[in-house]
């Protein structure tokens, strides 16, 4: 393959790299009175990024000898990321501006952890699936600490940035071991040379690394035993960031865990089955019951999105077509949930600061009622009551792991969902039946109040638009399946 | 006349009256009151359409009618599928009748937050409506679940003092029921490649895994129905929510258990519905003579009448349960004779709630005295519940007792001490409450049934004495449908026999 192919097919990935560059210089001339204008550059920046994706021709091609792979699977991720890294954008232009932090790097650094989420997508290779990580979770460690002089947001930056690199370290040597034993990082080499093994099943080491590159991935995604991190991130973290924490590096891990898993371990799947089981039911567990003692909203939604994450899980466990599309649509479903969840979150403001405690929304219906009520979608959505988004991401996880006869997993994990549906309720409770307290400030926005009208409506007749999603999920999943 | 999506439109008419409602604007009185006209309005309209389905009901076949069908999710084969027979037909017309008649009941006793209110009755007619009309499976489990949703709202924010329990053990109970019902559905899916009712209900699930699914199914409908020893969530919902909440948990939502068993368990997995047919004698016998029992001692009217509820129901699970013709017509009748009759006795404490402020049995006494119309309406309605011949309530429990004696005659007798018991508590209640000395000083000056009220018990007063002495039209519905379900039933059984004696 020659190099003009080579590049044409990672085309988004080097626009949003220039452009990112570009902004970078823009910001450092133009001081930090630019940020807004450079955020919403961003903003465009993501979009044209992903009608580049979107144009890009069908099936599958790799490039850069091996290190790079463009599929439907990549394709949808790609986007889904996009959308939710420009969706949490928005909601920290007003917030930025307000508290002080209206560094240009902002809008810049975000850009950067894109990059790195749709290389670590497109990774084809264990070297540039690294590259990828470091690239976002550098980027991230900033953004956690982004605001400096606040103490807390320092800590949540540094703790990230310590139990990261230690990740980081897991899931090199992890690989290490694999490359030892199995003598390629290339995904496809590594594919074959499983393959041909298969009868005399795999060599220790091999097995020894894939639970470490496990530990490594699973630290991505927050989930159970690799979860301690998120809930005190979140906190600090200022919220927009904790936004955007929450959902676009977690698609992008998500979607990375996946493939690593199916392609180039796709063979070795009754080795790492029974460590996904655990991760899931674990994190499910964990997500349910520990989120129910929290007071402050950003640690709830830390553990929630914890449980999250051990629901995609349940699709990779089944390690099915049906599970990849269900990753595929959950993670859709998710995006938008906690997209519009954290965009309320940023409205919880009193004399112009903001209000984390979750008693404080007591009677929300009351003073609030559109508010109340779209968070009341995200509630019931996200404990996966039907005719809600959140149920149907669950319904096709658990089809999966059906199929993949997963009955424990799948009778443990709805139980998790009823534990779950407990504190989300007590959120409605709290909005709906309870005396009001003092009002929020109004008006919240109109960045803020068109994201949540947005997301809501998703959220609420998403049963409308479930078979185009479907569909797509289902041509994404099964490219990953067609070799 | 057979391309008009009457059943679609009788689902989601409900839905245009909450766009009506939104977008009503104004200050709080001119909300509230408009309100309150559009959602009597739908609620009626949607009564009305839904008359139509009973009118052209062809009663001369067993097959589901006014079908409507679309793809939804092809690859999965997943559609938008809607149909009614003989045993959903009466369901539909139960939830639509009730739903007026609630917003009737509400009208003065909701005061706050009645656009929210309104909104979430229709929302909540929607799902019945749709979990009746149903012929896709998920599609049956979204409107069966999202029904928790109006319904949480509706007991947390308008309920009683302990509102917030209630609400929260309502909600969690029937969840935790019905995600074990959604494992069985994904089960029965990935089994037979669908979710389409009909379908599956040819479809032979393999022994080994009825006994499964039959559980799972089980743990679902029971909580709904409910059965004992699950039932404990409906005491405490009933005493907190509204009363045109009670009216519609009682009338309707109980009935979703019953009309699950009937659908799914019965039909789809015979093997083990014979299988566990004696444990479901012992939980309704249990609950029958337990909750009655208990519904003996109760202080609080709206709690004897839900202890009463779960009585009743144990007589609709008996009945089902019998497979035979009779016990199965009787289920179906008495469940909507118990829809009409519970429904029209939680709005008769929600008479003297509106006046007094006050469940409490002892509070009243020698309401005779000043209240002789609403006296007569609760003898009626009393007397309903206890299976008076002339009511329904006798016709229903009359049929499962039939059923039950050819089947298994313990279950038969000792369910009819629960009838001599049921007597027991309704007479003890209404003389309690209705005769006595008149000494309350407050009770004095209590007034008699408005013309409101008068128009709310009305149709009911007609429905129960209709039913209780000309049930045939009402029969001669179900009938086709049922000998049909059970014509199935004994044919699969009598297939797994032979099986298991070539097996030998």
């Amino acid at each position: 393959m020659n190099l003009a192919a080579d590049l044409s097919t990672a085309w988004p990935e080097i626009f949003v790299a220039i452009a990112a560059m570009l902004l970078l210089m823009y910001g450092v001339f133009q001081g930090n009175q630019s940020a807004r204008l450079i955020s919403w550059l961003t903003v465009g920046v993501m979009f044209v990024a992903a009608i580049l994706v979107l144009s890009s021709p069908a099936g599958r091609m790799v490039a850069f000898n091996g290190m790079f792979v463009v599929d439907g699977f990549a394709a949808f991720a790609k986007v889904l990321l996009l959308l939710g890294a420009a969706l949490t954008l928005i909601l920290a232009m007003p917030f930025n501006a307000r508290e002080g932090i209206p560094q240009f790097e902002f809008p810049v650094l975000v850009l950067f952890a894109v990059l790195g989420m749709m290389m670590m997508v497109s990774a084809n290779d264990l070297m540039s699936l690294y590259l990828g990580i470091e690239l976002q979770s550098l980027s991230l460690y900033v953004l956690a600490a982004i605001r400096r002089d606040a103490l807390r947001s320092a800590e949540a930056g540094l703790k990230y940035f310590v139990l990261g690199a230690l990740s980081s370290g897991i899931l090199l040597y992890g690989m290490t071991l694999v490359y030892g034993f199995a003598g390629s990082t290339g995904f496809d080499n590594l594919a074959n040379v499983f393959a041909a093994g298969a009868e005399e099943g795999a060599p220790i080491g091999v097995i020894g690394g894939l639970v470490f590159i496990i530990a490594g991935l699973a630290f991505k995604v927050s989930a159970v035993p690799f979860h301690m991190w998120t809930p005190d991130v979140y906190e600090g973290a200022p919220t927009p960031v904790t936004a955007f924490f929450a959902v676009a590096p977690k698609i992008a891990a998500m979607a990375l865990f996946v493939r690593v898993m199916l392609e180039p371990f796709g063979d070795l799947f009754d080795q790492w089955q029974q460590v996904i089981w655990f991760i899931s039911l674990a994190s499910m567990s964990l997500g349910a019951f520990a989120a129910i003692n929290q007071t402050n909203i950003k640690r709830l939604m830390a553990y929630s999105s914890i449980g999250h994450m051990g629901f995609v899980l349940v699709g990779l466990a089944a390690g099915n077509e049906t599970g990849a599309q269900g990753v595929l649509l959950y993670l859709t479903v998710y995006l938008f949930m906690n997209v519009g969840t954290f965009a309320c979150i940023l409205a919880m403001r009193r004399q112009d600061r903001m209000v984390e405690d979750i008693d404080q929304l007591a009677g929300l219906s009351r003073t609030n009622p559109k508010m109340a009520l779209a968070l009341a979608i995200f509630m019931f959505s996200m404990a996966g009551i039907p005719p809600l988004a959140g149920f149907f991401g669950k319904y096709y996880v658990f089809l999966a792991a059906i199929q993949a006869e997963l009955y424990v997993l799948a009778i443990v994990g709805l139980l998790a969902s009823v534990v779950s549906a407990f504190y989300y309720l007590r959120i409605v409770k709290l909005m709906y039946f309870d005396e009001p307290l003092d009002t929020f400030d109004q008006p919240v926005g109109r960045e803020i109040s068109t994201i949540v009208v947005g997301t809501s409506a998703v959220t609420a007749l998403f049963i409308l638009v479930l078979w185009p999603v479907l569909a797509g999920a289902a041509v994404a999943a099964a490219t990953l399946f067609a070799a | 006349m057979e391309s008009f999506p009457v059943l679609s439109l009788t689902t989601f008419l409900p839905l245009v009256g909450v766009l009506f409602i939104l977008i009503v604007r104004g200050d709080e009185e001119t909300v509230a009151k408009n309100a309150r006209g559009a959602a009597l309005w739908t609620s009626a309209g949607t009564f009305i359409v839904s008359l139509f389905l009973w009118i052209n009901f062809d009663a001369s076949t067993a097959d589901f009618q006014f079908v409507e069908k679309h793809e939804w999710i092809p690859a999965f084969d997943i559609s938008y599928h809607l149909g009614v027979d003989g045993i959903s037909m009466f369901f539909v017309l139960l939830s639509t009748a009730l739903t007026p008649i609630c917003v009737l009941a509400s009208w003065k006793a909701i005061k706050t937050r009645v656009r929210e209110y309104m909104i979430a009755f229709l929302i909540l007619e929607t799902m019945m409506i749709g979990t009746f009309v149903s012929l896709d499976f998920l599609l049956f489990y979204i409107f069966f679940e999202g029904v928790l949703i109006p319904m949480f709202i509706i007991i947390g924010v308008w309920g009683g003092e302990r509102r917030v329990y209630s609400a929260f053990k309502f909600f969690l109970f029937t969840l935790a029921g019905s995600v074990l019902l959604l494992v069985a559905i994904l089960a029965l899916h990935f089994e037979a490649g669908t979710t389409d009712i009909p379908t599956l209900l040819a479809f032979q699930v393999p022994a080994e895994m009825q006994f499964w699914l039959w559980l799972a199914f089980f743990a679902s409908f029971a909580v709904k129905m409910p059965m004992w020893p699950v039932h404990t969530w409906l005491p405490d919902a009933h005493v907190e929510a509204p009363t045109a909440g009670s009216v519609i948990l009682a009338g309707v939502l109980l009935k979703m258990g019953g009309y699950g068993f009937l659908r799914f368990s019965i039909p789809m997995l015979p093997l083990a519905s014979d299988q566990f047919t004696p444990m479901i004698y012992a939980l309704s016998v249990i609950a029958i003579i337990y909750t009655s029992l208990v519904a003996l001692v109760q202080e609080d009217m709206k709690k004897l009448i839900a202890y009463s509820s779960v009585a009743h129901m144990g007589f609709v699970t008996i009945g089902i349960f019998t497979a035979t013709q009779q016990g199965i017509q009787g289920g179906i009748f008495q469940m909507l004779s118990h829809g009409v009759i519970s429904a029209a006795l939680f709005l008769c404490v929600g008479v003297v709630y509106d006046r007094i402020h006050s469940r409490e049995i002892s509070r009243y006494g020698g309401l005779v005295e000043r209240m002789p119309k609403y006296a007569l309406v609760f003898m009626v309605f009393m007397l309903g519940s206890v299976g008076l011949p002339g009511t329904s309530g006798f016709i229903g429990e009359f049929l499962v007792l039939v059923g039950a004696f050819q089947d298994n005659t313990w279950v038969a007798l000792l369910a009819t001490t629960g009838i001599i018991l049921g007597a027991a508590y309704m007479l003890f209640l209404y003389r309690r409450v209705i005769f006595g000395k008149l000494e309350k000083a407050d009770l004095k000056n209590i007034l008699d049934l408005e013309p409101r009220e008068v128009a709310i018990f009305a149709p009911l007063l007609v429905l129960v004495l209709w039913m209780g002495l000309w049930p045939q039209p009402f029969l001669d519905v179900m009938e086709l449908s049922v000998s049909n379900l059970l014509q199935n039933y004994q044919t699969a059984l009598t297939a797994a026999d032979a099986l298991t004696v070539v097996g030998r």
